[in-house]
């Protein structure tokens, strides 16, 4: 892994001749390990896919897609333990799938119904779950970060050898909270990975205008701690920093920043148009280094899968993401009572009051007044 | 019961929640071995220790991300805002977060984290001391704003807000934190949310204060007793939920109103109890509701005893109150 201090850099692109790994293999990741891997990635992919085009034929509102960063989420949700704390952003889908949360749960989130653990309450991708200690994403950027400072220092001070875990995009590293995350992290030691997927691009903002800085992981050295460069595209490489950022972490060691340098090939959502700020030709040069297609070749050299098999894994990925939307799509939207829980513990005599008036006058109920 | 000041008020309460649940943590700026800029948490690093009475850097959104993160976890952070005059770095924190978690995740993640900010003018402290906008939090939904107006009140709001379930802004009337000792119950004594107090009754004409301003109202009142006017005093105590049944009824029953309060009059907390009794008590009050408030300006310095609303012009509003019908 290049540390920050490494040869100064022309643009962001030039990142790949930057060496990135020590040439070992990460240790304890075997060729299953890393099949199953690849497989969670194709999920995330299959997801994206038919995410894109429900949205397009107007069966869900919108979509965030994952497309080309798919290496880095995976691989750095496999370092981690389940137990750990995720706090992610909205780009987030293949760390969910990645942690074992149920495509079905995804979609219903998606979908907005009655099954959605949110409620229907959220635009798609903005994903809660609790009992995967996933926690509930906003749109804001950055807000994320010091709640994962929050939850270490919490887990730390109840005796919990687990860490926690920011998830953020170069776009984020600009933002108020990413300086008082890192800050407060710095000061406390806190037992947190800021994990940063650098895709290059925050909505048309390129990443040489988003900060002088030469590399985002070097950002950490002025909040006294560490951090590091990689290849967010190289699932090993990322597992392999995810993996020593945790065990700093455990042992005492304080927070790392993760600066894995990856790219958006898809738009920022589905509401946004690419070829106005970008060229065709990055985007080629970066699907040249598309994460699926690297742990496939290497897989495939190392005789550990046979392209029959890498076909047979996108097309499981497929149906199944095909088996769970026929699963999911009819299911009705939440009740309309719904729309009053949870905004305290319990609803205040005033949302009461409003309930009642809202009930009384939706269709359907009769259309008796006040 | 033991006589305290309001801000002792606020010791204690800190000391009995810390003494009764190890998941009570605080967080603030100079709030550890400087015992806070106003005494708030003086001795409680010493008795709960570092990891429980943490010292933070000067960043209010850190302050309140950190607690959020805290509070997911499951702990009960009570992070102390310097002045309320400096938590807008952690506004996106407060609207974004804080008050959307619960909802935004179906009840998965509750956050329950306690914000306790000094606020209001009186103390000479100018533009960024002295100011009260409560009513930029009391319209985010999710959030419970609370503000007490004696020492007994401080205690107990501020247990029952630590041990509530959902995000509390708990905001302390600094004009009077030593100014007017009273008794306060020893032990754990909590106040419910959501329930106004009737500081004062009365026949002619309700009165609705909160916070410093309901000694000033007190005054008022006791004063018109001469001239043979009842002036009922509510503290309302919680401005999120409100206590509307309890302003109702005393609306009901003297058929005026008048309202006070530091913050400026436009969108203030004063239009919603106007806008409220113009919904639900019309056809009880006898003459226009009248509110006192700060002016329509920033807060200033040198004249802020002219700003703020006095007893003089609390009684007046009262007495054109009860003359106008």
């Amino acid at each position: 892994m290049a540390r920050p201090s490494g040869p100064p850099r022309e643009s962001p692109l030039s990142v790949q001749a930057v060496p990135v790994t020590s040439g070992r293999a990460p240790e304890g990741l075997t060729a299953a390990d890393r099949k199953r891997m690849l497989r969670v990635m194709l999920l995330s992919r299959a997801l994206d896919e038919r995410g894109m085009t429900l949205q397009r034929q107007g069966r869900i509102g919108f979509y965030v897609p994952v497309e080309g960063q798919e290496g880095a989420q995976v691989g750095c949700a496999v370092a981690l333990d389940p137990k750990d704390w995720l706090c992610p952003g909205y780009r987030e889908t293949a760390v969910a799938l990645s942690r074992g949360i149920p495509l079905r749960q995804l979609l219903s989130q998606l979908y907005g119904d009655r099954a959605d653990l949110c409620q229907g309450r959220q635009m798609p991708n903005h994903f809660a779950f609790r009992e995967f200690r996933f926690v509930s994403a906003s749109s804001p950027i950055g807000t994320q970060i010091p709640h994962a400072v929050g939850l270490a220092l919490a887990a730390r001070l109840k005796g919990e050898k687990v860490v926690s875990v920011a998830f953020f995009g170069d776009g984020a590293t600009s933002s108020n909270d990413f300086h008082s995350g890192m800050n407060f992290a710095g000061v406390y030691r806190a037992p947190v990975i800021f994990f940063c997927q650098n895709n290059q691009w925050a909505i048309s903002l390129p990443r040489s205008k988003q900060t002088r800085s030469e590399t985002l992981a070097q950002k950490a050295e002025a909040y006294g701690f560490s951090g590091l460069q990689v290849d967010g595209n190289d699932v090993e490489a990322v597992y392999a920093a995810v993996k020593e950022a945790r065990a700093r972490a455990i042992a005492g060691g304080g927070p790392t920043l993760i600066e894995a340098v990856t790219y958006r090939m898809g738009p920022h959502t589905t509401s946004d148009d690419p070829r106005r700020y970008r060229s065709a030709e990055e985007l080629a040069l970066w699907k040249s280094r598309d994460p699926v297609e690297r742990l496939k070749e290497t897989l495939v050299r190392e005789h550990a899968l046979t392209e029959e098999e890498f076909d047979q894994f996108l097309e499981a990925a497929r149906a199944e993401v095909a088996a769970a939307i026929q699963e999911v799509e009819p299911l009705p939207p939440p009740d309309p009572g719904t729309l009053f829980d949870d905004v305290f513990a319990r609803r205040t005599p005033q949302l009461e009051e409003q309930r009642a008036a809202f009930l009384a006058e939706l269709p359907g109920s009769g259309g008796r007044k006040e | 019961m033991t006589e305290l000041t309001l801000i002792q008020g606020v010791n204690q309460a800190l000391r009995e929640a810390m003494k009764a649940d190890p998941d009570v943590v605080l967080l603030g700026e100079d709030i550890g071995v400087n015992g806070g800029v106003f005494r708030a948490t003086e001795g409680l690093l010493k008795e709960f220790g570092e990891d429980r009475v943490m010292d933070t850097p000067l960043n209010e959104s850190g302050i309140v991300g950190t607690a959020v993160g805290m509070a997911l976890y499951g702990l009960k952070p009570v992070a102390e805002i310097q002045f309320l005059d400096f938590i807008y770095p952690a506004f996106d924190q407060i609207v974004s977060e804080l008050a959307k978690l619960r909802y935004r995740s179906g009840g998965q993640f509750p956050c329950h984290v306690v914000l306790r900010a000094p606020y209001g003018g009186g103390i000479k402290g100018g533009l960024y001391h002295s100011q009260s906008t409560e009513q930029l939090f009391a319209s985010i939904p999710g959030l419970k704003v609370v503000v007490p107006s004696t020492p007994a009140d401080a205690k107990g709001l501020l247990l029952s807000s630590i041990f509530d379930e959902d995000p509390v802004l708990f905001l302390e009337p600094k004009r009077i934190y030593r100014s007017l000792p009273g008794e306060v119950p020893d032990g754990d004594h909590r106040v419910p949310l959501g329930t106004a107090r009737v500081a004062r009754e009365g026949s002619d004409v309700s009165v609705f204060a909160y916070g410093a301003m309901v000694p000033v109202a007190q005054q008022a009142c006791q004063g018109l007793d001469a001239q043979g006017i009842h002036a009922e005093l509510i503290d309302l105590r919680s401005l999120v939920p409100l206590d509307e049944a309890a302003l109702l009824r005393s609306v009901e029953k003297t058929g005026r109103a008048v309202i006070v309060h530091e913050a400026p009059r436009f969108c203030g907390y004063g239009a919603e109890i106007a806008a409220l009794l113009a919904e639900k008590a019309l056809y009880s009050l006898k003459a226009p509701v009248v509110r006192v408030t700060g002016y329509d300006t920033p807060f200033p310095y040198a004249l802020e005893h002219l700003y703020l609303p006095s007893v003089d012009r609390v009684s007046r509003a009262i007495e054109r109150t009860v003359r106008a019908a």
